[in-house]
């Protein structure tokens, strides 16, 4: 089956992180909202430059620790003191005490898990193709080049102001990528 | 964003001020100290008496711990090369360069060891405690003592001034020396507090038995450290009276929230095991420790340590925002310092009376002994950088970011 090839977005190059992050300012700045930096290593402060909000990761982990170590709690309760009484070394059949190691457990690995399921699903992982992959100029990406994508689902891009602003934000290559379905 | 080019900070930039605070508080911090000891020993009865004892005893492992856990911090931060703390390490250093004045101000404790230590100084006969006599003997007791407070002093005293020194010349052997030497020295530093506390508070009651003792007062000492550390460098920087002109950032301050939040959570843990390992093992001579202090209004300060220590904040600390915010902070490591002080009260006076009843001679210990550690702290502020100007690390330390 053959699609007619969409354009996934924009793709622009930078040779420096000061200038990958300074053209952040400037995408942030004309109101974009699709679109993402990729760097080969943490830029500091790239975050405030793109205008993140804070993660929302965090309060997956709470409440799945929460979550954890209640239902940890609950389920030592039910099973020592309702469905299987037995009285060991002459300990009541139910006790915070006993219970705390087992509710620490649990609540550390909820929350473990609530953080790396939340992770990929926030990440939109797993996947095994990205259309950036495409660009021959992208694999440099974990080397010595900086990016910056604009996706064209973003409600401001246009094919040509959106190239001209990145191209006058300092970008020493501006492409367009397709989102090509590889079958 | 890294990449500014800063000039590296003079000496001049990074001196306190003839008119900041820290001039000021040696001589009003020695005076209120030596009338709060005075009038401690005087109100209790002198030194044989119960009250005084106790209640000094208390006060001077409280400020001990804070001095004790700089110790231990500025030791970490060399063992691991740390480049983020370099701007604030000098305060730390400083605060463990108190502890030779703990060595004066524990001669209370030996003036009045008979009342706290009757029970191992006159065994009348008791099999236990004789059999623990090998261990237990006032010349003993002495010679470890001076051994882990000359220790201690001595540990403290090199990190500040091989610090000191490099500001003066730059010479990086001063930074590899002080790597290389902090791992031993963490080993004797883990050693000598843990016979500290085991000598100095737990055997109070010689026929009880913990292994978590030492590590239970070095968690605790250390969330007095960091939220004192803390208090000291929100002072510093306060808005118009900035000792280090913006340098030290809400990233700085950050850190020290998650290390006092680290470090309440390893209070809990340790707290609760110690707790947990004796209500399991169920023998009368462990548990009657924990049931003394479940009765004459003692347990009310156990309620306060399981919220007040642990629960509250731990959901308050747990907040990035609130680490990172002045005020909230500020109120976070008040409570905490109170909360300390609880936590060494309740493990101390139990032991000396059945029944809880506070009373005026631990608030003027606990300001006679304050009073005198601040005077010191002060002191040595003021007598060089606020900074070390020259560590190699410095830089690092300028760009640091949390991300």
């Amino acid at each position: 089956m053959s699609q007619p090839s969409k354009v996934y977005g924009l793709l622009a190059e930078f040779e420096t992180p000061a200038g990958v992050y300074h053209a952040c300012e400037t995408v942030r700045d004309a109101g974009y909202t699709r679109w993402d930096s990729l760097t080969p290593f943490p830029v500091h402060g790239l975050d405030k430059a793109m205008g993140l909000k804070r993660s929302p990761l965090p309060w997956v982990t709470l409440v799945m620790g929460l979550t954890g170590a209640s239902s940890a709690m609950a389920l030592q309760w039910w099973v020592g003191a309702i469905e299987y009484k037995m009285v060991i070394s002459g300990k009541p059949l139910f006790a915070w005490q006993p219970s705390i190691p087992i509710t620490f457990e649990l609540g550390v690995i909820f929350a473990v898990f609530g953080t790396l399921f939340g992770l990929l699903h926030l990440c939109r992982l797993p996947r095994f193709h990205h259309p950036l992959f495409s660009s021959a100029r992208f694999d440099r990406v974990t080397d010595d080049r900086f990016f910056i994508a604009i996706e064209s689902d973003d409600p401001k891009y246009d094919p040509i102001a959106t190239r001209s602003l990145l191209e006058s934000a300092g970008a020493s290559a501006v492409e367009l990528v397709e989102d090509r379905d590889e079958g | 964003m890294g990449g500014h080019h800063r000039q590296l900070p003079t000496a001049a930039d990074f001196t306190l001020k003839s008119d900041s605070l820290l001039h000021k508080l040696p001589v009003i911090g020695g005076i209120i100290g030596l009338a709060g000891i005075g009038g401690a020993v005087a109100m209790g009865g002198g030194f044989h008496d119960k009250q005084f004892a106790y209640s000094y005893l208390t006060a001077f492992m409280y400020w001990l711990s804070i001095a004790l856990g700089a110790l231990f911090f500025v030791m970490i931060q060399f063992a691991t090369r740390a480049g983020w703390s370099v701007l604030v390490r000098r305060v730390a250093e400083t605060v463990a360069a108190t502890l030779p004045v703990f060595v004066l101000l524990f001669i209370p404790v030996i003036l009045s060891m008979h009342t706290l230590y009757h029970h191992w100084l006159e065994p009348n006969g008791d099999p236990l405690i004789l059999k623990k006599s090998g261990y237990l003997n006032e010349p003993f007791f002495l010679g470890r003592a001076a051994f882990y407070l000359l220790s201690w002093s001595a540990l403290a005293w090199y990190f500040r001034s091989h610090s000191t020194r490099q500001d003066q010349t730059g010479d990086l052997e001063h930074t590899r020396l002080m790597q290389a030497r902090s791992y031993p020295a963490i080993a004797i530093f883990a050693l000598t507090i843990t016979f500290a506390a085991i000598d100095w508070m737990k055997s109070l009651d010689p026929h009880w038995y913990s292994t978590m003792w030492g590590i239970y007062y070095f968690a605790g000492g250390m969330i007095g450290f960091f939220t004192f550390f803390g208090l000291v460098i929100l002072a510093m920087t306060r808005k118009g009276a900035d000792a280090f002109h913006g340098a030290v950032t809400t990233e700085h301050r950050h850190d020290i929230g998650k290390y006092t939040f680290g470090f309440v959570v390893f209070w809990a843990y340790i707290a609760f095991s110690q707790y947990f390992l004796i209500w399991y093992g169920s023998i009368p001579e462990e548990t009657i420790w924990f049931q003394h202090r479940q009765h004459g209004g003692w347990e009310n300060l156990g309620y306060a340590l399981i919220f007040g220590h642990f629960v509250l904040p731990f959901f308050f600390l747990l907040s990035r925002h609130v680490k990172r915010n002045r005020v909230a902070y500020a109120l976070g490591a008040l409570w905490l310092l109170g909360i300390h002080y609880v936590d060494l009260y309740f493990n101390i006076m139990p032991v000396g009376s059945a029944h809880f009843a506070p009373h005026a001679v631990d608030a003027l210990s606990m300001v006679g002994v304050g009073g005198i550690f601040v005077a010191t702290f002060a002191a040595l502020m003021t007598r060089s950088a606020i900074v070390p100007l020259r560590d190699p690390r410095l830089p690092e330390s300028f760009r640091f970011e949390n991300f």
